[in-house]
């Protein structure tokens, strides 16, 4: 079990201690976390992390999952990319199956604690539950441009919360709530981000044949179409004509995610004439993850919607050069040419692998540079501080607040 | 060796802060100059305070987010230019900030009208955040320079930031709270002026930290 005192090697011992004295102001709270999946993706990642640290900080924190069956799941993702501004056929029906769903979670669900902290929108309507207590929801999703009819149906719910927290500016919109900008986080100590010995990393290759005699591109990604896998096999083809290399496109799917295992499949399809293309489908393993990162000599991530991308986060953590689409969060931690490539089509990403797979030294210098902006920027330690001032906030309405 | 007490402590404080989004966006000249005239303070200090804090080491980061955006956002790399040099250090108030912004932008638009007609793409706006402070007694408290150099080296760059930029100028202090209490409390005024010399803006939190040590050690070791 890793301990708050574990991250002063990384931190320093004077941000670990700014964040003893803030929980020191919440001794007396109780906190509830409610989302829609124990495991998969980045929300139950990063609760899996926090959540202890909270509670080893004094403050008792739990977190609940709802329920939901296979009709209601497949209404949310539905939901999830009309946020994302994806065009989709949402009937009434599909409402209908949400609150019916919600209904059941409102009456099952107990959030009498003081704070209740809903994230993402399958839990949203919990707040029908609110009483004197204090409810946040933390919206994960790049809601930049939400298909205005699943926007209005949740706004109902958003404008009972009392506050609400984005991940990059982009993503919020004019609300009679106060608006909180709050970046997810990696945990370096973590099995998906600590250092690895170069025999661990082997032994991974190994186990999924991955040979090491030509350059690796690689994509860790859920099976996704808003992740662009087949995107990404048309950029692994492109530099392939230039510069022989080796595709990995390695993920899984979550509980929440009905679409998967159909995307799997398409990109299975696309890539079942070329040897060079490794596909993936991973049960949850974090070690795993990392090894195959670590492995890598180029980190892709060419999402054409994304909350934030941990995954590119991860990758510089790592040291790795990284070439991501510019969308959701990833502008927050890439800047272009200094610690990462943006891009915005299968042609410029191509162009910049290629970039970087002659040009190892600036390859390099981008890894380094990322990894410094991800330590001081985008570790789970800042995550946590800014989790307990939002909780203070809640108590206090000034700009600035004297303890 | 300067082994003064001083008769009141200094105590350290540190600030952390939480970026609330104010919902205000701009995406020409004009729209930025409508909204700076009307937002508050506490965004004009976010904006203009953001990188000390976010980029502690060199990196290629204009030192306004205003500056940062004309250019990549509008592609006014002059109006950048004027506006990232604006220099802080000057104004003892966020009120005197802002009306220097707004000057320049008003300026450069006489001189250059084409400029009010860029545009930046729609993902491409500015959005208005403004920073919420939370102001905490750190335990530490100093009487001699010796105490206050040990505590000095081992202190967060948040407390440093909080009494060097924060109290100056968002709480209109003049000065920052170290040159005042070494003045006023030790009365050390060679040393006090030195630090106050110093302009915070144009160094790394680490940088200004070292740089006042050996500024304060120097006089220790005499």
């Amino acid at each position: 079990m890793i301990k708050i005192d574990d991250y002063i090697p990384v931190v320093g011992q004077a941000v670990i201690d700014d964040l003893k004295r803030i929980s020191e102001k919440l001794k007396d709270r109780k906190i509830k976390n409610i989302n829609s999946t124990p495991v998969g993706g980045g929300v139950a990642e990063i609760l899996s992390r926090l959540v202890p640290l909270l509670n080893e900080l004094g403050i008792q924190t739990c977190w609940d999952v709802i329920k939901g069956g296979e009709n209601f799941f497949e209404v949310t993702k539905k939901f999830h990319n009309a946020i994302h501004g994806k065009k989709e056929d949402i009937s009434k029906r599909d409402f209908e199956i949400f609150l019916k769903t919600s209904e059941e979670n409102i009456s099952q669900i107990r959030t009498e604690e003081d704070i209740i902290f809903i994230h993402d929108p399958q839990p949203i309507a919990l707040i029908e539950n609110k009483k004197d207590n204090k409810w946040i929801w933390r919206c994960h999703i790049d809601a930049s441009n939400p298909d205005k009819k699943v926007w209005n149906f949740l706004k109902k719910f958003i404008i009972n919360y009392d506050a609400v927290v984005f991940s990059a500016p982009a993503f919020s919109s004019p609300l009679p709530v106060r608006q909180f900008l709050i970046s997810p986080s990696i945990d370096p100590l973590s099995e998906k981000n600590r250092e690895l010995k170069k025999e661990e990393i082997e032994s991974v290759l190994k186990k999924y044949n991955i040979p090491k005699d030509k350059p690796l591109l690689t994509q860790i990604s859920r099976f996704d179409r808003l992740k662009d896998p087949i995107g990404v096999i048309e950029v692994y083809k492109r530099v392939k004509k230039n510069v022989d290399c080796r595709l990995l496109l390695a993920g899984g799917t979550a509980i929440d995610d009905p679409e998967g295992m159909e995307v799997y499949y398409e990109v299975l399809e696309k890539a079942k004439h070329d040897k060079d293309i490794i596909i993936l489908n991973m049960q949850h393993n974090d070690f795993e993850v990392n090894a195959l990162q670590r492995a890598s000599d180029v980190i892709l991530q060419k999402s054409i919607k994304e909350g934030f991308g941990l995954t590119v986060a991860e990758a510089l953590w790592k040291e790795k050069p990284v070439v991501a689409s510019n969308v959701g969060g990833i502008s927050l931690q890439i800047t272009h040419k200094y610690s990462g490539m943006l891009c915005y089509s299968i042609d410029g990403a191509a162009f910049a692998v290629k970039q970087i797979l002659n040009n190892p030294a600036y390859g390099k210098k981008l890894g380094l540079n990322g990894k410094e902006h991800i330590k001081n920027n985008f570790l789970i330690t800042r995550h946590l501080k800014e989790y307990m001032l939002l909780f203070l906030s809640l108590y206090h309405n000034k700009d600035i607040i004297y303890f | 060796m300067n082994e003064f007490i001083a008769d009141s402590p200094f105590k350290f404080y540190t600030r952390l802060h939480l970026s609330e989004l104010t919902g205000y966006k701009a995406y020409n000249l004009k729209e930025l100059l409508k909204i700076l005239k009307k937002i508050s303070g506490s965004s004009i200090y976010y904006h203009t305070h953001r990188y000390l804090q976010q980029h502690q080491y060199l990196s290629p980061e204009p030192p306004n987010d205003f500056a940062y955006w004309v250019k990549e956002g509008l592609g006014e790399d002059k109006l950048a230019e004027k506006l990232a040099s604006i220099d802080t250090i000057q104004f003892s108030s966020i009120r005197e900030l802002r009306n220097k912004i707004i000057d320049t932008i008003k300026k450069y638009i006489i001189e250059n009208p084409l400029s009010k007609k860029r545009q930046a793409n729609s993902n491409q706006g500015f959005y208005f955040i403004k920073a919420i402070s939370f102001v905490f007694y750190t335990g530490y408290e100093v009487f001699t320079l010796q105490e206050f150099c040990n505590v000095l080296s081992k202190i967060t760059i948040d407390s440093i930031y909080y009494h060097i930029f924060e109290s100056r100028l968002r709480l209109e202090k003049g000065k920052n709270d170290f040159s005042n209490w070494i003045e006023n409390s030790l009365f050390e005024k060679q040393i006090a002026a030195e630090i106050d010399k110093i302009d915070p803006y144009t160094h790394t939190m680490e940088e200004l930290r070292n740089t006042i040590i050996k500024i304060i050690k120097k006089r220790i070791e005499k």
